[in-house]
């Protein structure tokens, strides 16, 4: 069966991460990205590399793909044009990309979908992941459900604080959550954890690592599996306005797996402005996870990328009101994207985001999640740059309600 | 050649089983680490590790991981490390290699690392994070400097890739002995020996194996198919139990881990 080619990799070539063949320094992105592991993971990731190219050419995988999201996650997912908010802004025109409206409530799935699929076809029998926000852990746990998969979630004990209905969410779903006791206890802390189950289970477990992190090739192969958010949203804008592209496609970032995908299909048209925004927690002046924004290279969790790290080269723990963004790293594609300048990078505090929340669900009705609120926060200054007759596109990655708790102590807190 | 390479030749020609010791810097407490690499040192340990601590140690069992905490929560720094290196160097030469995550060597740059690795005496290099394929840097610069560097091969790595870790180690290469973290248990031994007798073909270096070894007679087992053993966590959580035993003083606690060390030695070179 013939595929639309946007369900396709287009040009494999090495600022694609891809690699060359022959060369020693495979999955690139500029002079980020690689593989540092330890030896026990590297035939597991030559595994998952050959296994990977092969899933790409291959027409059934995609097929089965693209049949999970239509019939269960429920794509395409809308591209909704923002009136009241437009309208409050008097500026460029915004629209949101419907991601809160995936089966589970954000664009995680549609990645956790792929790679089930792909350690489906790898014949492993246990799934891995990591959660900050649980959303990611909510997905994997939920694919696995579908499949009847075992699934272990490892979630930061203060992650597993700040967003219990997710983790009630994913013991329904029949997944086992453990808690990352270590270190500042969130992303970063469960991340080690999944990565120190995978080292001592590398035959038989496959990790499904939810954000562009990570060793090649996973933030190529995250990037492919969310793309359909940017495909979709390319397509949509065209039949609504009879425009190719729109002027400015805004995202949050914190590993940046959906800024990724909305980005992907828009990185060669240089009409487009790219704009990441990452959380600036407390203010740039205090404790943040402005990664791109005040980090340094360095090489985490199997990757070279920027991190938020000390003149030793010690870690720095991140903070974020927005446990999905409270990260001290970030995908090396887009360490390689904000220094080539092709996406601009702005952030937003925690003060910030929370009057994103009101600003959207005031004007539009739409609750977004605090990771999603940053991109929110960023929309007025940018629908005045933009100005009228332009097109802003946000992408709205997940839904707000597995932060009520939070946010409603935020609004308590301000009525006071 | 290094003298890390010229003395495990040595031990090699002389039949003797090597035993490498590790231990995180600035662990149990700042002023504790010479004191223990120096009792180990005259235990009987053939070469010491020195670990570098490291926030986010990936591939580290809970007691290297609690032991570098407690070493970064205690004010380590990468400068003290070398302090204690050359310390050590001052007294005793017995090899010194360190030991660690790839992105503290990296923030310091690999060739003003290696530098101030080499003028404290340091011998060698082992950064499990840091595979053959991104070592380039570092390789180069540890030759500068007459620094080995040691790559790692596991149960899992095929015939041609260990014969590449051995092209690109110098010194010696290192055998992890299960698929596991530091400190977990040994693997299933039928299996562990055909590795390990696998690896010992395709290896020209001193092959040493690690991980999972507690006691004299895990490390002769395993060390029946290489050239030497080394030890970590055994030896992390018996410095730290003496250390937070109260009731000792810090010349007991020194006997205690020089007892175990030697304990240690014996065991494996026992022939059973």
């Amino acid at each position: 069966m013939a595929l639309p080619a946007t369900l396709r990799t287009q040009n494999p070539d090495p600022k694609d991460g891809a690699g060359q063949p022959g060369t020693e320094k495979p999955g690139r992105f500029g002079d980020f990205g690689g593989a540092f592991v330890p030896e026990i993971l590297h035939p597991v990731l030559e595994d998952l590399k050959a296994a990977w190219a092969e899933a790409q050419t291959d027409d059934a995988y995609w097929a089965e793909y693209r049949r999970l999201l239509k019939d269960y996650v429920g794509r395409p997912t809308p591209l909704t044009r923002l009136d009241r908010l437009t309208e409050r802004l008097g500026g460029a025109t915004v629209w949101a990309k419907r991601e809160d409206l995936c089966h589970t409530g954000a664009h995680k799935i549609n990645n956790a979908v792929g790679q089930v699929l792909l350690a489906r076809r790898m014949g492993k029998a246990r799934i891995i992941a990591e959660t900050g926000a649980g959303q990611h852990g909510v997905a994997t746990a939920t694919a696995c459900a579908l499949f009847g998969v075992e699934c272990v979630v490892y979630m930061g004990a203060e992650d597993v604080e700040r967003q219990h209905l997710n983790v009630q969410r994913m013991r329904l779903l029949g997944a086992t959550v453990r808690t990352a006791t270590s270190g500042s206890r969130t992303l970063k802390d469960a991340t080690n954890e999944a990565f120190r189950d995978w080292v001592s289970n590398p035959e038989d477990t496959y990790y499904i690592i939810g954000s562009a992190i990570g060793p090649h090739p996973y933030p190529a192969m995250v990037r492919e599996l969310h793309r359909v958010i940017g495909d979709e949203t390319r397509r949509q804008l065209a039949d609504a306005t009879s425009r190719e592209t729109p002027d400015a496609v805004v995202a949050c970032v914190g590993g940046g797996s959906n800024a990724i995908g909305i980005w992907a299909p828009f990185l060669e048209d240089e009409g487009v402005r790219l704009i990441g925004v990452e959380a600036a927690g407390e203010g740039l002046g205090g404790r943040h996870a402005a990664t791109l924004s005040r980090g340094e290279p360095a090489v985490f969790h199997g990757t070279r990328t920027m991190l938020l790290q000390d003149a030793d080269g010690q870690v720095e723990i991140a903070h974020s009101v927005s446990a999905g963004l409270d990260y001290p790293g970030v995908g090396p594609q887009h360490a390689h994207l904000a220094a080539t300048g092709r996406v601009e990078v702005r952030t937003a505090t925690d003060r910030e985001a929370m009057a994103g929340v009101q600003l959207l669900s005031e004007t539009e009705g739409i609750i977004p999640a605090l990771e999603t609120a940053h991109a929110v926060a960023a929309l007025p200054a940018l629908a005045e740059e933009l100005g009228e007759g332009a097109d802003l596109v946000f992408n709205c990655s997940g839904r707000g309600d597995k932060d009520m708790a939070t946010i409603s102590e935020w609004l308590d807190r301000d009525a006071d | 050649m290094t003298r890390l390479r010229a003395h495990l030749d040595g031990l090699r020609q002389r039949g003797e089983t090597a035993m490498g010791l590790f231990l995180t810097a600035g662990f149990p407490a700042p002023d504790a680490t010479l004191p223990i690499l120096r009792a180990i040192d005259e235990a009987g340990a053939d070469f010491v590790e020195l670990g570098m601590p490291f926030s986010d140690p990936v591939a580290e069992g809970l007691p290297i991981q609690q032991a570098s905490e407690r070493a970064l929560r205690q004010g380590a720094t990468m400068a003290g490390t070398f302090e204690t290196a050359a310390a050590f160097r001052a007294r005793s030469d017995t090899p010194l290699v360190l030991m660690g995550y790839a992105n503290p060597v990296m923030r310091y740059g690999p060739s003003d690392f290696c530098a101030d690795a080499a003028s404290s005496g340091v011998d060698g290099l082992i950064l499990p994070d840091l595979p053959p394929e991104e070592s380039g840097d570092l390789e180069e610069a540890a030759a500068r400097h007459n620094l080995s560097v040691t790559h790692l091969v596991a149960p899992n790595t095929s015939d041609a890739r260990v014969r590449l870790v051995d092209a690109r180690s110098t010194g010696f290469v290192y055998a992890v002995s299960v698929a596991g973290l530091t400190g977990s248990g040994l693997g299933e031994a039928d299996a562990t020996d055909a590795y390990l007798r696998r690896v010992r073909q395709q290896v020209e270096q001193p092959l040493l194996v690690g991980f999972g070894i507690r006691t004299g007679a895990d490390a002769a087992r395993l060390a029946a198919h290489t050239d030497g053993f080394i030890v970590g966590s055994a030896l992390i959580r018996t410095a730290e139990h003496a250390w937070d035993d109260l009731d000792l003083t810090d010349s007991a606690r020194l006997a205690r881990v020089a007892d175990w060390a030697r304990s240690l030695k014996a065991g494996a070179d026992a022939t059973p």
